[in-house]
């Protein structure tokens, strides 16, 4: 048994050292499974996440509106497709992902399984949700796996875009008339505390962090990166002039960051065990967006097994690449 | 346990502008080149990333074994004559 030992702890030797893994290298069974829950779940809730927002597009207050939201949503597809091509390298494959998805037995993050009841969810949900998805991205842009560090880069690019624009709804909204200050304030109530469970349970209560850290998939904790969103977030609020939700929300002099009040975790290992105000909804829309793409699937594998019968009649009149 | 119909694995170079090579981008499922072209163009290019894009399934890829990085790539660490600095030219020479 020895030499495996060994080889792990040269793999270990390897990612502290700030090497990059890539998806052919050896690694530990741990490590990749690992990488392929997280960043699948990542996957999942990039898809997920597309369906309370595209609620709101043919309903956006303006033309302008709409062109944003619809971008920022085909923005998640394309994270979507990025992160399961990462997951693919480490030897699942797409069709595995998308089918456990389907058949409940893979996560996707529970902020998901919220509804969006008006305009100013729009605003929270990318000032916030966004928010804190940077707050956790920016770190995993130095994960030791290197196509998942590389799909990072590239979201975070993107993902700042969609915490902008959802500030900008807030500012509107906020600076608008009473009822529209109402609005976004009621945003802000609804969100603000599914937003802190986003980065997971508490120090304490996360068994796996440590070995994450240690593979330097991670590097921060969930309690650091919450703290880290809270104190970049209470200003932003403060600006648009809206209230926190949260009674025991106070600078702290001493350790020079805010204290904030405990989170309920009752809630959110309810709404993670499937029992949030839209678990079986979101399910039941990616189930049937699936199955009423069947068409468009066969259709396209059809039409390529038809192309390709007809270039092997005339393969010399193909261009060259350049 | 992949369902038969999973179509090809299709790896992304994309040329960010004239003058600079074709880079790799990431990759993505399509039933044929046509659809990879497409469907590359707006999952890579959605920003003007781009000036002309190239899709090669990847399964004509052919790379060399990781276990091979040894006998491949160490023979050159000690061949530290090929690097211009291994050699000492007089200051008054000049620039060369």
């Amino acid at each position: 048994m020895a030499p495996t030992i060994d080889i792990e702890a040269r793999f270990l030797d390897y990612v502290t050292a700030e090497n990059k893994v890539e998806a052919k290298d050896w690694m530990p069974e741990g490590y990749r499974k690992t990488l392929v829950r997280q960043i699948s779940q990542h996957a999942h809730s990039e898809i997920v996440g597309m369906l309370p927002e595209a609620n709101w597009i043919t309903r956006a207050p303006s033309l302008r509106s709409k062109l944003i939201l619809l971008a920022k949503v085909q923005d998640e597809a394309g994270h979507g497709l990025y992160l399961y091509s990462a997951a693919e390298t480490l030897g699942t494959s797409r069709d595995e992902m998308i089918a456990d998805l389907h058949s409940g037995k893979a996560k996707y993050s529970s902020i998901f399984n919220y509804p969006t009841l008006s305009w100013a969810d729009m605003g929270a949900i990318g000032w916030l949700v966004d928010g804190a998805a940077i707050q956790n991205q920016v770190m995993l842009c130095r994960a030791s796996y290197g196509p998942y560090s590389r799909a990072m880069v590239r979201i975070c690019k993107e993902e700042s875009f969609h915490q902008r624009q959802g500030y900008e709804i807030m500012l509107h909204l906020a600076k608008g008339s009473q009822e529209q200050k109402d609005m976004a304030q009621d945003a802000l109530n609804r969100w603000w505390w599914p937003s802190l469970m986003m980065f997971g349970p508490s120090d304490d209560n996360s068994p796996n962090s440590a070995q994450s850290m240690a593979w330097r998939i991670k590097r921060k904790s969930n309690d650091e990166l919450r703290q880290e969103f809270v104190d970049k977030t209470v200003p932003q609020a403060k600006f648009l002039g809206l209230s926190i939700p949260d009674a025991d929300l106070r600078w702290n002099e001493a350790l020079g960051q805010h204290d904030f009040g405990s989170i309920d975790w009752n809630e959110f290992f309810a709404v993670v065990a499937g029992n949030g105000p839209c678990n079986s909804e979101r399910i039941e829309a990616r189930r049937k967006a699936h199955a009423e793409g069947a068409w468009v699937r066969e259709a396209a594998s059809a039409y390529a097994a038809k192309q390709s019968g007809r270039r092997s009649h005339d393969s010399t009149t193909k261009p060259q690449a350049a | 346990m992949s369902a038969p119909d999973q179509w090809p694995l299709w790896e992304v170079f994309v040329r960010s502008r004239n003058g600079l090579s074709h880079k790799h981008f990431g990759s993505l499922h399509a039933p044929d080149a046509d659809m990879a072209l497409k469907n590359a163009r707006d999952v890579y290019t959605r920003r003007s990333e781009g000036t002309s894009i190239w899709v090669v399934q990847s399964s004509n890829i052919v790379a060399s074994a990781p276990d091979a990085k040894e006998v491949l790539f160490t023979p050159s660490d000690d061949k530290v004559y090929r690097h211009p600095t291994f050699y000492q030219i007089p200051d008054e020479v000049g620039h060369m």
